[in-house]
């Protein structure tokens, strides 16, 4: 079986994240940058179905020159090669144009399987594979806790507010994943140096046959119109027990007009 | 006026509380239609009008119900090229977010996502990195489609048309690409739906084993909350995945959040960061939770949750 794996980098989570004061948008430069966590898990489904099937892995991530260092990692765990959409005309582009172009770079590949994250660290808007999956006419798999494949036909436990879904499709299938899936594994000393002489396609917008004037933050369909920064929540009383902890609780729960 | 479409998100016919506070908030912009969708539609539709909706869109077609997402999509594209609406209101859980995405790639439209407010000009408000940025966001192309938090706007009555409309739809074969087969339900009856609800209690890997639990649960019934979960929790199989709040669980902003026997990791706090009062109960004073509790104690929970609960109930009366 053949995967794709969507990998994106993102600004850690654990850092001081920004918007630009002129554009508005994500201060990608100045921050510390990691994998989308949730990939990871992407990553590691996709390997371990290969273990179990054979068949190739491919890393495709959009973004900027030094998401390179995402894509690195992800070969590094075990992928076969990788594609780096990377173009300054791809700056700002929302989630739907992002889905765009991605679609895109899919369109030159060959595969039986897209796997995403669930959702981005930095967008928090869990939109990727129904994008992918309207724009490629290829089945939904959302959510997944649990995926068994058999044959060309694929099976998920799709997490809901009550329980789960069952869903089932036949492939090629764009799926994506939550975080209870599996433990991804840490790159091995081995796989990080078999990770340097990976294959790695950089394409730009034209090589894709992405049209300029459907990327980027000029054309973006939505986009930020102002943005401020909230003080930092500020930490409030702190009380130890001293045996009538409950009722302090309670006091303060009635101070609020909680109780 | 021009038409606002909003979404109903109900079970079996019954409406969620967040389905009235679309109506109440698609008021404010234009003439409200509701979109009820899938078994039970028909009932529900006899609800919606107390909120204000003018018209109803109906359809119970049983792809709606076997399908994932595709088919309501389909709906909602036929009613925005029909109608033109000035905009789409859907509920920002995890369904409503992707039947939002396919909407804006099936009529090239805008998708904003975890509105907390949106103004008459279809300006969103968000929070974005653990609620440390408020932006405004507009849609600058095609039809607006914005999806909002539960408990953004309180819900008002107001009595609407509710004019009764049933509408029929063609599906396409990638609409009915995903089969959904089965469905489980795992989660706990008797409390209020965690996003919805306006008082969480959540417990973590504190809480030691399933059965003390109870202790969070008895809490949270003198309170008339909802009970949450670290992933610590649930990864142990102590509660159900899909009490889970954080990063990849539910994303909860209630009035008040209860944390007991919870660190407080990244991944947590960007589920709950958004709660109006924190209070943490930790025996550890270095945890990372009380750097963002309104009121945090610091103590064994074996001790103070249980007499929290009865110091509630005394004064309940
Ligand atoms: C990709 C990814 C996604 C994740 N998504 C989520 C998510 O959605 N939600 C989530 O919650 N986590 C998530 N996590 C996990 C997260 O990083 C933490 O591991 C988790 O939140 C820890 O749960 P906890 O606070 O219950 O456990 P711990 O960190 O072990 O904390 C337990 C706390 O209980 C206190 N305690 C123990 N006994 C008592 C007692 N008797 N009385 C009072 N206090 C006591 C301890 O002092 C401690 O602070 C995710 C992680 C990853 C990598
Ligand atoms: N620029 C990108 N490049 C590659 N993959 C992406 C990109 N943006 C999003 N994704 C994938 O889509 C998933 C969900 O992202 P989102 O819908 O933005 O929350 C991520 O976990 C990635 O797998």
């Amino acid at each position: 079986m053949n995967i794709v794996v969507l990998v994106k980098q993102v600004p850690d989570t654990w850092a001081e994240r920004r918007l630009k004061a002129d554009d508005k948008t994500l201060d990608r430069a100045s921050v510390d940058v990691v994998m989308n966590e949730i990939d990871e898990y992407a990553v590691e489904e996709a390997l371990k179905m290969k273990e179990a099937s054979g068949g190739e892995v491919t890393i495709l991530t959009m973004g900027p020159e030094r998401a390179v260092e995402t894509i690195r990692k992800a070969l590094s765990m075990g992928a076969d090669k990788a594609v780096h959409l990377v173009d300054d005309a791809l700056a700002g582009s929302d989630a739907v144009q992002t889905s765009y172009a991605i679609a895109k770079v899919l369109e030159t590949l060959e595969y039986d399987l897209v796997i995403c994250g669930s959702e981005a660290t930095d967008s928090r808007m869990s939109v990727m594979a129904a994008l992918l999956a309207e724009r490629t006419g290829k089945p939904q798999l959302s959510g997944a806790r649990k995926v068994t494949v058999e044959g060309g036909s694929i099976k998920i436990e799709r997490q809901t507010d009550n329980g789960y879904d069952v869903v089932e499709a036949p492939t090629p299938a764009i799926l994506s994943v939550v975080e209870k899936i599996n433990e991804p594994r840490y790159p091995s000393f081995k796989g990080i140096m078999a990770a340097k002489s990976k294959p790695l396609t950089t394409l730009t917008i034209a090589d894709a046959g992405i049209e300029a004037d459907k990327v980027g933050l000029a054309s973006a369909p939505s986009q930020v119109v102002e943005f401020a920064n909230k003080p930092p929540r500020q930490a409030g009383q702190i009380v130890k027990d001293e045996g009538d902890g409950g009722v302090k609780v309670a006091e303060f729960l009635a101070s609020q007009k909680i109780v | 006026m021009a038409e606002v479409l909003v979404l109903v998100d109900h079970v079996d016919g019954a409406p969620k509380k967040v389905s009235y506070e679309l109506l109440t908030l698609a008021r404010t912009l234009g003439e409200p239609s509701a979109v009820v969708l899938g078994k039970g539609a028909s009932a529900a539709a006899e609800k919606v009008g107390a909120y204000g909706a003018e018209k109803v869109y109906v359809c119970e077609a049983e792809e709606l119900s076997s399908f994932l997402v595709g088919p309501h999509a389909s709906i909602l594209a036929k009613l925005v090229q029909e109608k033109s609406p000035t905009a789409v209101l859907l509920p920002s859980n995890a369904t409503g977010k992707e039947i939002g995405a396919r909407l804006a790639v099936k009529v090239g439209g805008g998708l904003l996502t975890d509105a907390v407010g949106v103004t008459s000009e279809l300006v969103a408000e968000q929070q974005i990195f653990g609620g440390a940025v408020t932006v405004q966001s507009k849609v600058q192309s095609g039809t607006p489609i914005i999806t909002v938090r539960p408990n953004s706007t309180p819900p008002v009555e107001q009595a609407g048309a509710g004019t009764i409309e049933q509408v029929t739809a063609e599906f396409t074969e990638a609409d009915k690409a995903a089969k959904v087969t089965e469905t489980v339900v795992e989660a706990k009856g008797g409390r209020p739906d965690l996003g919805e609800a306006s008082i969480v209690v959540s417990g973590g890997r504190g809480m030691g084993n399933a059965e003390n639990f109870s202790i969070v649960e008895k809490l949270a019934d003198t309170l008339g909350a909802a009970v949450g979960a670290s992933r610590a929790a649930t990864d142990a199989g102590w509660y159900p995945h899909q009490n889970q709040v954080g990063q990849t669980g539910r994303t909860v902003s209630p009035q008040l959040y209860i944390a007991v026997g919870i660190s407080g990791a990244i991944q947590h706090r960007a589920g709950m960061q958004t709660s109006k009062t924190i209070v943490a109960i930790n025996k550890d004073p270095e945890a990372p939770i009380f750097e963002l509790a309104d009121f945090g104690l610091v103590g064994d929970l074996f001790n103070v949750v249980p007499q929290l609960t009865e110091e509630i109930t005394k004064r309940k009366g």
